[in-house]
């Protein structure tokens, strides 16, 4: 039998995004943001916006398919699909799942979207005052642990604490995101570059996290579209393979108030692997990746988990330098990601990785054949996919 | 019961059991100044947070199982911004992972209490502390604790 696979059967034709605004800024709805980066796909794909049959999305995105059918006069609503979990774990399964529908034959062209509008919804790291807390939330909120980064800040602080990493480790992350967001037109933090002392004076968050190590929140919406690899020649720009995509957690990492069995963790100790077998590439075939920040401290496991340095070399792995387009080792988050670019729930990523394949990307990294994309670490599930370019099937 | 001032400010979330019953026997002991994790009754296995079924041996017959409250500091973090309108200008305070030694090494969630600003060292020894918050509605008990 032969091995069941997503390598080379599907592409992407399309990327599109809205004007990333600062949080509760967009001056249109969500709905409205959700269209105008679906139709931005399409017109960077070149194709009539009625061909599409399929939308995946992740995070219980608010913008739903059939709502988006019905705007956008599809002749037919073939695939609709929502990864569970929050945070961005679920952004390279969305498009996993996207690319499964599209390689079985389920549909046709699926757009992958994400729309955040935080002025007219909530934002994530604020917590909502008074009430009651039940469940998972009874055990958190009453000791003051609400927001995301104090959710997640233990996994890392343990972490840190086991491996003896230096500040300097995440701070490295943070300066890279900053410095990639220079050369980025569309990034929210273009024209505000970060220096080491800057980020060594910022305020604490939550300890081990400085306001530097944690992303930003904002309103927009990104979109790509997903097409069979037969027809990925036939667009406006080169064509993004999709090497391969893997979600999901280790061993009871959804145990409830913080009792994972492996707690130091991003979470990938198992996808990674499965990630890697599928694309059949290994760590040092990896011309470029983006790696998620909710906080540097996930990014930092998260790229030790993906086997591209091991925990005790982190100190010496991590060095603006070494993270940097276009020389740099291992160059991360070339567009500013979500701490310099814009905090679309991940999705801004893909789309970086897509431009990297292309050579469009603003810190293009030369020959970048191979690209990663890592969603969103410490939550359950998370994920990551590989791109390649048609030199790699 | 010692009734100590709380270590947060009053207006955070008010903990309830969940509505299906599940951890309700946690939340009862913890007003009397007893602390319970689940444990198996058919394998022995400590279990926390609570579930349905031993995570273990799938048996559905778990037990409740009153711990000494002896715990070791697993992981911490310090909390500057606040996130909700009930620490505005409260300031830093600590929140510390606790394992449980007793209990398979289960791990809790509480306050440690002290100093806000003090340093806090990764396997120091720790003491369960009942504060109970007998004016909130409805009442409630929270475990949080103290350096051994």
């Amino acid at each position: 039998m032969s091995k069941r696979t997503l390598r080379g059967k599907v592409a992407i034709a399309g990327v599109g995004e809205t004007t990333y605004y600062r949080h509760g800024k967009s001056p249109v709805s969500e709905f409205k943001l959700a269209l105008q980066a679906i139709l931005a796909a399409c017109e960077d794909a070149g194709i009539d916006p009625r061909r599409i049959d399929g939308f995946a999305s992740y995070s219980n995105d608010r913008n739903e398919p059939s709502r988006l059918a019905a705007a956008l006069g599809l002749p037919a609503l073939r695939f609709s699909n929502m990864n569970w979990g929050g945070g961005g774990g679920g952004g390279s399964a969305a498009m996993g799942n996207a690319a499964a529908a599209v390689a079985c034959g389920m549909a046709n062209c699926v757009v992958v979207f994400r729309a955040l509008a935080q002025g007219q919804f909530q934002r994530f790291g604020a917590a909502p005052p008074g009430g009651v807390a039940a469940g998972e939330a009874a055990l958190n909120a009453p000791y003051g642990v609400m927001s995301p980064a104090q959710r997640y800040a233990m996994r890392a602080m343990r972490f840190l604490h086991e491996n003896k990493i230096e500040p300097s480790a995440q701070r490295a992350i943070a300066l890279a995101s900053y410095h990639h967001a220079q050369s980025n037109p569309r990034a929210v933090m273009h024209g505000r570059p970060l220096t080491e002392e800057a980020y060594d004076q910022s305020r604490w968050i939550v300890e081990p996290w400085r306001l530097f190590d944690c992303c930003q929140e904002n309103d927009g919406a990104a979109a790509l579209i997903v097409v069979p690899a037969e027809e990925a020649r036939d667009f406006k720009h080169k064509p993004a393979y999709i090497l391969g995509s893997a979600q999901g957690s280790e061993y009871r990492n959804g145990a409830r108030s913080h009792n994972a069995p492996l707690y130091a963790t991003s979470s990938f100790t198992t996808v990674a692997p499965q990630l890697y077998d599928m694309a059949g590439v290994k760590p040092k075939d990896v011309d470029v990746v983006q790696s998620y920040e909710n906080f540097t401290g996930g990014v930092l496991m998260s790229l030790v988990e993906h086997g591209f340095f091991a925990a005790e070399e982190a100190n010496d792995f991590l060095t603006p330098a070494n993270l940097m387009a276009p020389t740099g080792k291992l160059p991360l988050n070339t567009s500013g990601g979500n701490l310099a670019e814009c905090y679309m729930h991940g999705l801004e990523l893909q789309i970086e990785a897509v431009r990297q394949i292309r050579g469009a990307s603003t810190a293009q990294v030369p020959k970048a054949d191979v690209s990663m994309v890592i969603s969103g670490p410490m939550v359950t599930p998370v994920s990551s996919m590989i791109f390649g370019t048609e030199a790699t099937l | 019961m010692s009734y100590l001032p709380t270590y947060l400010p009053g207006g955070l979330p008010i903990p309830v059991p969940e509505n299906d019953g599940l951890d309700k026997p946690y939340w009862d002991a913890t007003r009397r100044g007893e602390l319970v994790v689940q444990r198996c009754k058919k394998c022995g296995t400590f279990q926390w947070g609570p579930e349905w079924i031993c995570h273990k041996c799938l048996s559905f017959d778990v037990d409740w199982h009153k711990v000494s409250g002896k715990g070791r500091i697993y992981s911490w973090e310090r909390p500057w911004h606040p996130v909700h309108p009930a620490l505005k200008e409260h300031g830093p305070y600590i929140v510390v992972l606790v394992e449980l030694p007793d209990a398979g090494n289960v791990r809790m969630l509480g306050n440690l209490l002290g100093d806000p600003k003090q340093d806090v060292r990764i396997g120091a020894d720790v003491q369960a502390v009942f504060e109970p918050h007998d004016d909130a509605k409805p009442p409630f008990t929270l475990v949080q604790w103290k350096l051994a």
